[in-house]
């Protein structure tokens, strides 16, 4: 380094710990050298936020908050302003985008247990992210101002009605208006872009800072830090940076790939990422035949219909989601990862994914007997996956765990 | 057989028709690189629909640019309502008068091939039959109860439907129609119309999103480079952790 470069670092140390957070965090940050591509998701996720809060910024700088003018903003968006098309898939995709992988990355959580002692706040940190997410997620849904849209929002808005005695009083002050109306709009606009957004990247950095205080579990779920040599440097850890830096790199890259893929050549998805409905213009007057959340509600949307009463329905989406919280005291298991697990939890957790992608599948599907049986029967073994696993979780483990992340 | 259009889909009873209103779509084959064909498309498009249906989002100016139409020829040929060439392509019928004439409101189009589909489009411009019970004389098999009257009958002439007995699952003989064909010819022969509803729909798909051949052809170099960059990256980290394990 120039001399002049590491004068003004002094300097810098000096009055903030730019060189100690640096490598608290990245250089002197060990993680266990063992880790599969299913880590890649953290890091993508970061990467997935960032591309909403960048592109969001300059959504919002042609944007209009406003019932008679949000539709043709957009359209305006997409043909009028530089790059705006480009600007704008890359937010819509990037909000499906951000369901995969969060949902890819807590799956990586639930089989190599990274939720379990001592990284519980973790986990708890992370639920609060998805929870906040999913607020995001469907107050921004609302703002192109499509029939979808208006409609989904007044589907969900009026589930809040159900709840007994303040439920009405709750839904009128939510929407701030009798029905969804441009009352709603501009506070779902004030909701999506600052206040969610904040407490999302504040959740973020607890997250982080959780995990670093704890460190990184791995493939194997066995502590690095048990063994270390006399500088206090675990065996099986390696400084995140560069080896995690560059490795993400790659992990970037591919995803990317697949992330431009899909803006260039396919940014509706078929009507997953973007519904066809949402091409017409809200028509409080007319309501669509079938109105279908977003994919990444789907599997909660299966649970509130699986129920035949509403509030009871909306009682059960909300556990399916509460259930997801409880997950570090529900699992008994001593080994961590389940490659050491056994039969038992092994064949739950193929339940609990089949129940989970096939409870996604009928919550978009309009309503039939055969759904209604399948939603059903998937939301009985998806709530039996958590609630029976105080029972099931010890049953049969592996008596061998290694001690070291490369012992064959 | 060109001149008989066939629904594709054998229906159980016209009601269940009526209210599923799904029958097998024709394939539009939409290209946008043939400007030729949203050209024409262009021209069937102010000619025929943008009388009743406005397509405000899209420009004159930005149409004339994409489709490398002049600017005059723009003026002179495709505009009828007094706008300028920076306008969105509006209509100057009222709507109130519109709902009173029609029943309804005839919908903006500019993302019309957005949220129905091309397909949709094209099927659907190509099923007008004969009905004297409806106030516009026409009943189209896509959209049952249509409210549009047959504004292309000049071109493609009237089509009746062709019935034929099915029986139900109750036992019980019920006709049915098993597809169109014409009973009145138009200024087109089949083939011609089908030619001419595929450029109407090829520029409508146009329509609904113009930056869509950019963004096509600007995909390729995207992934291009990011593929090469996944390159560079796997053999950086391969350099890197070469000394781990």
């Amino acid at each position: 380094m120039s001399g002049m470069l590491k004068n003004a670092l002094c300097w810098m140390d000096d009055r903030f710990p730019v060189t100690k957070v640096w490598n608290e965090h990245l250089a002197e940050y060990y993680a266990p050298k063992n880790f599969n591509w299913m880590y890649y998701f953290g890091s993508l996720a970061m990467l997935v936020l960032v591309n909403q809060i960048i592109t969001g910024i300059f959504l919002t700088i042609h944007y209009k908050p406003d019932a008679k003018l949000a539709f043709d903003s957009v359209e305006y968006i997409m043909r009028d302003v530089e790059w705006g098309w480009l600007i704008r898939y890359m937010h819509s995709t990037g909000a499906s985008a951000f369901f995969v992988v969060v949902y890819l990355h807590m799956f990586r959580g639930l089989i190599y247990g990274s939720f379990k002692k001592p990284r519980e706040l973790v986990w708890i940190f992370g639920m609060i992210i998805y929870v906040a997410l999913m607020a995001e997620a469907f107050m921004g849904y609302l703002l192109p101002w499509g029939q979808m849209s208006y409609w989904g929002a007044q589907v969900i808005v009026s589930l809040f009605g159900a709840i007994p005695y303040v439920g009405e009083d709750l839904a009128l002050w939510l929407r701030g208006d009798y029905v969804i109306s441009d009352a709603t709009l501009n506070r779902f606009f004030a909701f999506h872009v600052i206040a969610i957004p904040l407490v999302l990247v504040i959740l973020v950095f607890m997250h982080i800072v959780a995990l670093h205080a704890v460190g990184s579990n791995n493939p194997e779920g066995i502590e690095i830090k048990k063994h270390k040599d006399d500088k206090g440097v675990p065996l099986d850890g390696i400084p995140f940076h560069p080896y995690y830096s560059v490795k993400d790199l790659v992990g970037v890259a591919v995803f990317l790939f697949f992330f431009a893929l899909i803006i260039f050549y396919m940014p509706e998805m078929g009507g997953y990422f973007l519904e066809h409905a949402n091409f017409i213009p809200a028509n409080p007057l007319k309501t669509p035949d079938h109105i279908a959340p977003v994919w990444y509600f789907t599997p909660f949307y299966a649970v509130l219909r699986a129920v035949p009463d509403k509030f009871l329905g909306v009682v059960a989406m909300g556990a399916a989601i509460v259930v997801l919280f409880l997950l570090p005291w529900l699992d008994r298991g001593v080994n961590k990862s389940i490659r050491y697990r056994g039969p038992v939890f092994k064949a739950a957790i193929v339940a609990f994914v089949i129940s989970f992608i096939g409870l996604g599948y009928f919550g978009m599907q309009p309503v039939t007997p055969v759904g209604t049986f399948f939603s059903r029967f998937f939301s009985i073994v998806y709530f039996a996956f958590f609630l029976l696993m105080p029972f099931y979780s010890n049953l049969a483990q592996d008596e061998y765990v290694p001690e070291r992340v490369d012992e064959k | 057989m060109k001149k008989i259009i066939i629904a594709l889909c054998v229906l159980l009873s016209p009601q269940v028709f009526a209210s599923s209103g799904s029958i097998h779509l024709e394939e539009a084959n939409v290209d946008l690189s043939d400007k030729a064909s949203l050209q024409r498309g262009a021209k069937y498009f102010v000619n025929y629909c943008l009388s009743c249906h406005s397509a405000k989002q899209l420009r004159y100016s930005r149409m004339a640019e994409d489709l490398a139409i002049p600017p005059e020829l723009v003026e002179q040929n495709l505009m009828f309502t007094g706008e300028k060439i920076f306008d969105g392509m509006g209509i100057s019928m009222r709507a109130e008068d519109a709902e009173n004439w029609f029943g309804v409101n005839p919908p903006d189009l500019s993302l019309i091939a957005r949220s129905r589909g091309s397909d949709w489009l094209y099927t659907y411009l190509k099923s007008f039959y004969i009905d004297e019970s409806r106030p516009f004389g026409v009943n189209n098999l896509l959209f049952p109860k249509v409210g549009m009257p047959h504004v292309l009958a000049d071109l493609q002439g009237l089509q009746r439907a062709v019935y034929k007995d099915v029986e139900g699952a109750d036992g019980n003989t019920r006709s049915v129609i098993s597809g169109l064909e014409i009973a009145q010819a138009g200024r087109m022969n089949a083939e011609e119309y089908d030619q001419a509803m595929h450029d109407l729909v090829n520029f409508m798909t146009y329509m609904g999103e113009p930056a869509k051949l950019e963004r096509q052809r600007l995909g390729g170099k995207v992934l291009a480079f990011i593929f090469l960059m996944i390159v560079i990256f796997y053999f950086l980290k391969k350099e890197y952790w070469k000394d781990i394990h």
